[in-house]
């Protein structure tokens, strides 16, 4: 296996984790937005304590994902970075606007008057939809890149700043990683509730968004056949794309029957093998590409980068899933126990 | 409003507004640490109150620094696409260390802002100390990053692309070490004295106050040592500046025509059309002695190089003048209350030096952003110098004033809404605190 191919592997790999850890995070922050009922306030205070502890953590997935591509692969970046530049920043500002907003009104004092307590109100908001909207440009920044509209050819503005990524295709694909997302933190909240009002709550939630996300995947799958054709072709002529796309639909249904049932343990395991195997599903379909169709694995940087990169990547590995697995026993040690059992 | 200058506006704009977090996300753990280990190795609980209370700002801070760190690392690309497919493969390993190093921060952060009930007391300082170290290694590795635009090393050139690529040789570029030094030595400085400011300013209302006491003790420590040690790092740096750039330190010293014998010019208005600067002070022989120790010593000018290299002269001639009062102020502040400290005077009775911290606390920052403005407008034309224009760096994408702006007012209301939290914050601290 070559040194690109490896490394294409470690940012598909660091993506996923970025799904799995910081996309629930957004999710949650869905969540905290559609909190409804009589027990609104006690699924926000749920919300907020599971990811206080982590969100920045999780974050960094992100950033390690732009730092190796830009290390080794500086010329999808580079790409990427100017055709997207849009949707990009629209995500960056849902950031921004998600963190700060979530850091207000987590650490402001305990509110005294009417208008300080509005105040925490506003942050909430602000905070719940940001974690709407930003996932909604990373999903459609990710459809650009297996669309084929990246081209790095010239054009009027619409044509080569807006064409590839304002797509019902790309949107569609936006709304799937909404939908997953909030079906992940909806399913680590179920788990995570203490009272059995509330993890009913969240089992409602997880079956209505994992029901949406098997509606939308297949949107995005019937889309693909015109708006993405290269993944639509590995997905469905090549046993790994059926085989994945197959275990992606079986997670999903026994997710959903499992929670219906109230077989916690089972729906966790088959919503995260879900999530992975659409993930993986989509990343191994982009092969030979890094972007479709225009950047390929092997445009990388120098042998010599890409040792460097791995070195670093495999020296920061063993510092920081140690680091990792400690934050989680600390904080997530009795939910994960409990998903265990 | 060209494109060119509205991309370099965002990118300054994101910068001058991340680096008072990042800034603090370096200095704050620090305090933090040294606060609770006093309070393990004496039992005072003012201590661990005084911990607690800078942990809870930290959080609000370096939430924002994280989130506005993820904008540059996206902008790099969004705004500078060409430089970042030449560079990444040069400079880009540095990022992705500095990645790890962030990494192991907030991991370690989230495990000491939340886990004051789940870690044993040892462990949890522990975390504190790794929040601090991972904290100055990111800066180490990002300011690196920099320093390389500013000397470039580690490849050769074919055809205008690099060549023989070697990213270690690239991380010990010329101006590593000094550059990297002087922004650590700056985030201490700056938010050290920031802090003991704060605390100096309820202590003028409430001398006994143990708790502003403490607070002001080891925020002077730890702002104070750096700020004495600063001038120092960067006369060394100047010196590289004089030895790689010499454009930036022509621009610096507003010396449009090259000398023997150079002038030091305190303050002045430089005027690049005329070459000529009015109004300055003029030290005999001083620009020469301090660069070469040789009052004769000829230092280039700005009719070295030609007039289209030329960075702007006035803007960067005059955040040098103020960066380096800034530092002479605060290193005069730091000696006089090592001073009083060593005659054993109680800090909370010296009203004129408390009121001083008080006047200057800001000024720390603004010496960081004044010195940001001396490396990257001292080094335009250029993106990587004397290598590629910014010019040539700039994204094709038309109407760059709209995230230009957008950016900017984003920028600007959470920057009010910082002061507004920190404010409340500290009122209510005052309030609460032990006496």
């Amino acid at each position: 296996m070559s040194f690109e191919l490896i490394l294409a592997g470690v940012i598909l790999i660091s993506l996923t984790f970025y799904v799995l850890f910081g996309g629930a995070d957004y999710g949650a922050g869905v969540w905290s937005l559609f909190a409804r009922g009589p027990r609104a306030l006690a699924q926000r205070e749920a919300i907020a304590k599971a990811i206080g502890p982590i969100w920045e953590a999780n974050h960094v997935w992100l950033i390690l994902v732009v730092t190796i591509l830009f290390t080794a692969f500086p010329k999808a970046f580079a790409l990427i970075s100017m055709q997207l530049h849009i949707p990009l920043s629209l995500m960056l500002m849902g950031i921004v606007l998600r963190g700060s907003a979530f850091a207000f009104r987590t650490n402001d004092v305990v509110p005294r008057t009417v208008s300080e307590a509005g105040a925490q109100k506003f942050w909430e908001r602000v905070f719940a939809v940001s974690s709407v909207f930003t996932p909604i440009m990373l999903g459609t920044t990710i459809g650009a890149v297996a669309s084929g509209g990246l081209t790095g050819r010239g054009g009027t503005f619409i044509e080569v700043f807006v064409r590839p990524w304002a797509t019902p295709f790309c949107f569609t694909v936006g709304l799937l990683a909404l939908t997953l997302f909030a079906f992940l933190a909806a399913m680590y909240l179920l788990l995570e509730a203490e009272e059995n009002a509330l993890r009913e709550d969240f089992r409602q939630r997880a079956l209505s968004a994992g029901g949406v996300a098997v509606l939308l995947a297949g949107a995005v799958f019937l889309l693909s056949d015109s708006a993405a054709p290269h993944i639509r072709d590995h997905l469905s002529h090549t046993v790994w794309g059926a085989m994945t796309m197959g275990l992606a639909g079986l997670s999903a249904l026994v997710a959903l029957a499992s929670l219906w049932q109230r077989m916690y343990r089972l729906a966790f395991v088959c919503t995260v093998s879900e999530v992975i195997f659409i993930v993986w599903g989509w990343g191994v379909a982009q092969y030979p590409y890094l972007i479709i169709p225009s950047v390929a694995i092997a445009d990388s940087a120098p042998i010599q980068t890409l040792q460097l990169v791995l070195a670093a990547v495999l020296i920061g590995a063993l510092l920081l899933f140690p680091s990792l697995y400690y934050l989680y026993r600390i904080f997530k040690g009795a939910t994960i126990r409990r998903a265990l059992e | 409003m060209t494109d060119l200058l509205a991309a370099r506006s965002q990118m300054a704009v994101s910068l001058g507004f991340h680096i008072v977090f990042a800034a603090i996300g370096i200095a704050m753990p620090l305090m933090m640490t040294i606060a609770e280990w006093r309070w393990l190795k004496t039992g005072d609980e003012t201590y661990l109150i005084l911990a607690k209370r800078w942990a809870k700002g930290t959080a609000v801070l370096f939430a924002v620094g994280a989130v506005s760190g993820t904008v540059l690392s996206f902008e790099l690309g969004l705004l500078w696409p060409s430089f970042m497919n030449w560079a990444g493969p040069i400079i880009g390993p540095l990022f992705a260390l500095e990645g790890f190093a962030f990494f192991t921060e907030a991991i370690f952060l989230g495990l000491y802002l939340y886990g004051w009930n789940q870690l044993p007391p040892r462990v949890h300082l522990a975390a504190g100390m790794i929040v601090a170290i991972s904290g100055v290694a990111s800066a180490i590795f990002v300011v690196m990053a920099n320093a390389w635009m500013n000397t470039p090393t580690g490849f050769e050139l074919s055809q205008g692309q690099p060549i023989h690529l070697d990213p270690i040789a690239a991380m010990r570029n010329p101006h590593a070490a000094g550059e990297t030094v002087h922004m650590v030595l700056a985030a201490f400085a700056a938010t050290g004295l920031a802090v003991a400011g704060v605390h100096a300013y309820w202590l003028l209302r409430d001398r006994a106050n143990e708790f502003h006491r403490r607070a002001l003790e080891i925020a002077l420590l730890v702002g104070g040592i750096p700020a004495i040690l600063q001038p120092l790092s960067g006369d060394l740096l100047t010196k590289d500046v004089a030895h790689h750039q010499p454009a930036k330190l022509a621009a610096i010293e507003a010396l449009f025509h090259t000398e023997e014998g150079a002038a030091f010019r305190l303050g002045g208005l430089p005027n690049a059309e005329r070459q000529a600067v009015r109004y300055a002070i003029e030290i005999p022989y001083g620009l020469s002695l301090l660069l070469y120790y040789d009052p004769h010593a000829r230092v280039a000018g700005l009719d070295t190089v030609p007039r289209k290299d030329w960075p702007p002269v006035a803007v960067v001639h005059l955040a040098f003048q103020f960066m380096v009062m800034a530092g002479f102020i605060m290193m005069g502040l730091a000696l006089w209350s090592g001073w009083r400290w060593w005659r054993g005077r109680a800090l909370e009775r010296e009203t004129a030096l408390l009121r001083a911290l008080v006047l200057a606390s800001p000024l720390g920052f603004l010496a960081i952003e004044s010195g940001w403005v001396v490396t990257e407008v001292g080094r335009q034309p250029w993106i990587i110098y004397g290598v590629m224009r910014t010019s040539e760096a700039v994204t094709p994408m038309p109407g760059l004033w709209v995230p230009m702006i957008t950016f900017t007012l984003l920028y600007g209301v959470l920057a009010v809404v910082v002061v507004w939290l920190l404010k409340r914050h500290i009122a209510a601290a005052a309030a609460a605190s032990p006496k």
